[in-house]
């Protein structure tokens, strides 16, 4: 019986716990992470306790300022400018998550293919280049004219210009995470424990799910928080151009666009939407910061 | 004159044409000294050549360079420009039978490269927008003409088909301009589209000529000086740029002051009347014949369709719902215009139900029901018609569903307009999708794209349209069954909502042979009555036309029947 261990082992810990310890000295990603729950609640909650319909048009009621039945005030066609930054911000967070996880998914696909296999290296990261090149908006625009109505027959207005979007915002910025990928899994693949890992037999698809990935998940993580942001900002310029939704659909970046011209007349049009998206967009950046910070091995105190 | 003279000159030609190239507005010269005109107007012009181009912006901007025969002035009436006089009956230039018209031109006009202005050019211009294979957009002005002949250098005489009582189509209003023949020689027929170099930079007899033109963006002019009024223009050089919305070109006159003239500013009454307030500029108004109305395709748009998509084919390519008359007048009963005034337009706009507003004469008395708005009515006629409301409030019959996809250009006025119709509509049972298509687009004339207002992929669209002076023949002629648009036009007709009529066509017959009167007045009604009893086209607003000038420029006179820079050679500070 080993009377004496001389280094206890401490109470095992898991990455996540870690990762949750070291996030949580941060001060700015703290906020940033209530900010955006913050949000996050206030959209999917709020029509619960302000149920009016952000498209029913009060013709009594134009240009409100605040009151009681419209805490925003009302827009110059008498929509709830409350309801309307609901409404809108289900679409943008949405819009913003969903194209995110797109970006991401092909993006870390793309870059784990690059770095892990010497062949496809060339090939994919020229590809990617191509896209990089790519005149982004353009592009869009093009892709919005020819799939807009195949996608509106197949799927209704407005779930068809959702995927629709979804898909364009996704495929056209998942190039820097898949450059970021590839980068961190060139330098892990040449690590001894993958060495290891093969020198025992282990798959090609078990040492990049098993081995790399992992490793490689403090890039993807800061890359999908910011993907987020960059979702919501892209989607709304397609709004504030006029492309994407219809107009009478509500989005962050579409009540920020209608209510430009009243900024004199309703601020609150144009403060509450800009000031939606500047503090998710922030919220979102700062947690990134903190992730990046966290899941970083190095900064990562044990 | 010695050099000691010479050269303060020189260096303010200089000066000058420093100025003329920068692209940025100069704004801090006094404003004696400020022959720089800067206009703007929110859609860019992509053509200079209106033969080629149904749009408005660039109709207008092809005005200051080449000219008509005579224009119509503020209030309706002709007056020559580059004709001598007006052809009338009683100076024998309008011939007895009523079948040609015989212009006399002025003597002295010299276009802009030296070259003597003639009848050659005047016939050579109709010769090149009657060629069938041109696709010329001013067709409609053109309506019976069988030919335009030089009978000597200044005398030039159209003939037409049919005994033609108002035979003041051609080349009046900044529709149908003269082109010089020796320029545009070798751009007849299919080649029209291609001579880029002539479309973009038109040599013309008018008080400007095109010094650079960037499509899709900005002109800079400088004066034409071999401009036959000594003295004019006043402005030695203009920039006419294009682009941004209604509200920043408004708030660019009036509150900013960076530019002069702003054209055509659709904005919210309470959101102008706050930039006036800035007291940097003038709102100006006309109200002309100007009506935003929605236009409602009589024709198939489904995107299954292919190449047939929205077009007539024979009238075999019939709307699946918007060919029932009920469904049409079910769309106009619910619509409350009054309301639409209130929110889009206050002074700017009236309520109407006519196509044709304007003038008198010609303003039908017989619809104004429509301006009350009665949505149980609207419900009666499309229960007795047997569309039936299913379990989500849309009504349909035989399995077709009253849904409509609504389009119209960006704008934020007619996207209240849109938001404000599809309530209303959606009250009765009918579901509304809303579009909306960057101007540029919409209005753009592309025969390649498919959101122009040509191609209508759409059920209803919405938009403003008008007519250039006081008769409506060329208008209405605009809507017979022929011209519905297709390849066949590239894309050009002007029958937007595809609807046919025969006893409309057959009246635009008669009209075109009807001398101005009682009976002219009667048929000019009746035709508009037909389009809007059939509701093809439903009016929405009598519309005037609005634009704003700086404190500091004089001299603009507000003209709803032509083109609003018609004599902008008088323009001055």
């Amino acid at each position: 019986m080993p009377t004496e261990i001389p280094d206890t082992p401490r109470t095992h810990r898991s990455l996540w716990v870690d990762v949750w310890l070291t996030f949580r000295q941060h001060t700015g990603a703290l906020i940033g992470v209530g900010v955006f729950a913050g949000i996050v609640l206030a959209v999917f909650l709020g029509p619960f306790v302000h149920d009016v319909d952000p498209q029913y048009l009060d013709l009594q009621a134009r240009n409100k300022g605040v009151s009681l039945s419209h805490p925003l005030g009302t827009d110059n066609l008498g929509r709830d400018t409350l309801a309307q930054v609901f409404a809108g911000g289900r679409i943008s967070l949405a819009v913003g998550f969903a194209a995110m996880f797109l970006s991401l998914v092909l993006g870390t696909a793309v870059g784990t293919l690059a770095g892990y296999f010497r062949r496809l290296d060339g090939p994919l990261m020229r590809f990617t280049d191509l896209f990089l090149a790519l005149p982004l908006l353009p592009l869009l625009l093009v892709i919005i004219m020819l799939f807009r109505d195949t996608l509106r027959n197949a799927f209704g207005p407005e779930t068809g210009i959702f995927l629709l979007i979804v898909f364009v915002i996704g495929i056209t910025s998942w190039m820097q995470t898949a450059r970021i990928v590839r980068g961190e899994v060139l330098a892990i693949k040449e690590r001894e424990f993958i060495t290891a890992a093969r020198s025992i037999g282990t798959r090609e698809r078990r040492i990049v799910s098993r081995h790399i990935l992992p490793n490689a998940l403090s890039p993807i993580m800061v890359s999908a928080t910011l993907g987020i942001a960059n979702a919501i900002i892209t989607e709304s310029a397609l709004s504030f151009l006029g492309l994407g939704f219809p107009p009478d659909f509500p989005t962050w970046g579409r009540l920020l666009f209608d209510g430009a011209n009243f900024i004199t007349i309703t601020p609150a049009r144009v403060l509450w939407p800009g000031l939606a998206i500047s503090l998710t967009v922030l919220s979102v950046n700062y947690i990134g910061d903190g992730l990046r910070d966290a899941l970083d091995p190095r900064l990562r105190d044990t | 004159m010695n050099l000691r003279h010479a050269t303060p000159v020189l260096a303010i030609s200089a000066l000058m044409a420093a100025c003329a190239d920068d692209p940025e507005p100069v704004f801090e010269a006094p404003e004696e000294e400020n022959r720089h005109l800067n206009i703007l107007y929110w859609q860019a012009v992509s053509i200079v050549n209106p033969y080629l181009s149904g749009g408005t912006k660039d109709i207008e901007a092809a005005s200051m360079v080449i000219e008509p025969l005579a224009h119509y002035d503020e209030n309706g009436g002709m007056t020559p420009v580059l004709a001598a006089e007006i052809p009338t009956l009683e100076n024998g230039g309008v011939a007895e039978d009523l079948r040609s018209i015989t212009w006399k031109l002025k003597t002295d006009v010299l276009w802009s490269d030296g070259t003597p202005f003639t009848a050659h050019d005047v016939a050579f211009s109709g010769a090149y927008c009657l060629d069938e294979q041109a696709g010329c957009a001013s067709l409609a002005s053109f309506a019976d003409v069988t030919a335009v002949e030089a009978i000597d250098d200044h005398t030039v005489r159209i003939t037409f088909q049919v005994a033609k009582p108002w035979p003041y189509g051609p080349f009046v209003g900044s529709l149908s301009p003269i082109i010089q023949r020796e320029q545009f020689q070798d751009c007849l027929g299919t080649r029209a589209q291609e001579c880029t170099e002539q479309n973009f930079g038109p040599i013309g007899t008018g008080p400007f000529k095109v010094d650079d033109f960037r499509a899709n963006d900005v002109i800079n002019y400088s004066a034409n000086e071999l401009y036959r009024e000594p003295g004019k223009p006043w402005f030695r050089t203009a920039t006419f740029k294009g682009g941004g919305d209604a509200a920043s070109a408004a708030r660019a006159v009036l509150e900013t002051g960076e530019y002069d003239y702003a054209w055509n500013l659709q904005v919210e009454p309470e959101v102008l009347e706050q930039m006036v307030a800035a007291g940097k500029g003038q709102v100006l108004m006309g109200f002309g014949s100007q009506v935003e109305r929605l236009m409602v395709n009589q024709t198939n748009d489904d995107s299954n369709l292919g190449d047939r998509r929205s077009l007539y084919l024979d009238g075999t390519n019939a709307h699946p719902f918007l060919s029932d008359p009920a469904v049409r007048r079910a769309l106009s009963l619910a619509i409350d215009r009054q309301v639409l005034v209130d929110t889009g337009y206050g002074a700017a706009g009236r309520t109407t139900c006519n196509i044709v507003p304007a003038p008198v004469p010609y303003a039908s008395v017989a619809n104004e029901a429509c301006k009350i708005p009665d949505p149980a009515e609207a419900n009666r006629i499309l229960d007795q018609a047997g569309w039936v409301r299913g379990q989500d409030g849309v009504r349909a019959k035989d399995g077709v569903r009253l849904s409509i996809l609504y389009q119209t250009s960006t704008n934020s006025v007619r996207q209240g307009t849109q938001a404000l119709i599809k309530q209303m509509w959606e009250a009765i049972g009918i579901e509304t999708e809303l579009r909306n298509i960057d101007a540029a687009v919409f209005f753009g004339a592309d025969p390649a794209s498919p959101d122009t207002f040509q191609k209508f992929y759409a059920d209803v669209q919405m938009y403003t349209n008008n007519f250039q002076g006081t008769d409506p023949e060329v208008y209405m002629a605009g809507w017979v069954c022929a011209r519905n648009p297709g390849p066949h036009n590239q894309w050009l007709g002007t029958n937007i909502p595809r609807g046919c009529s025969d006893e409309f066509d057959a009246l635009v017959e008669e009209l075109s042979i009807t001398p101005p009167g009682e009976d002219r007045s009667r048929i000019g009604k009746r035709l508009n009555d037909i389009i809007v009893q059939e509701q093809f086209m439903i009016p929405l607003i009598w519309r005037a036309a609005v634009s704003a000038r700086s404190n500091s420029l004089k001299g603009v006179r507000m003209n709803p029947w032509d083109s609003e820079l018609w004599n902008i050679a008088d323009w001055h500070r």
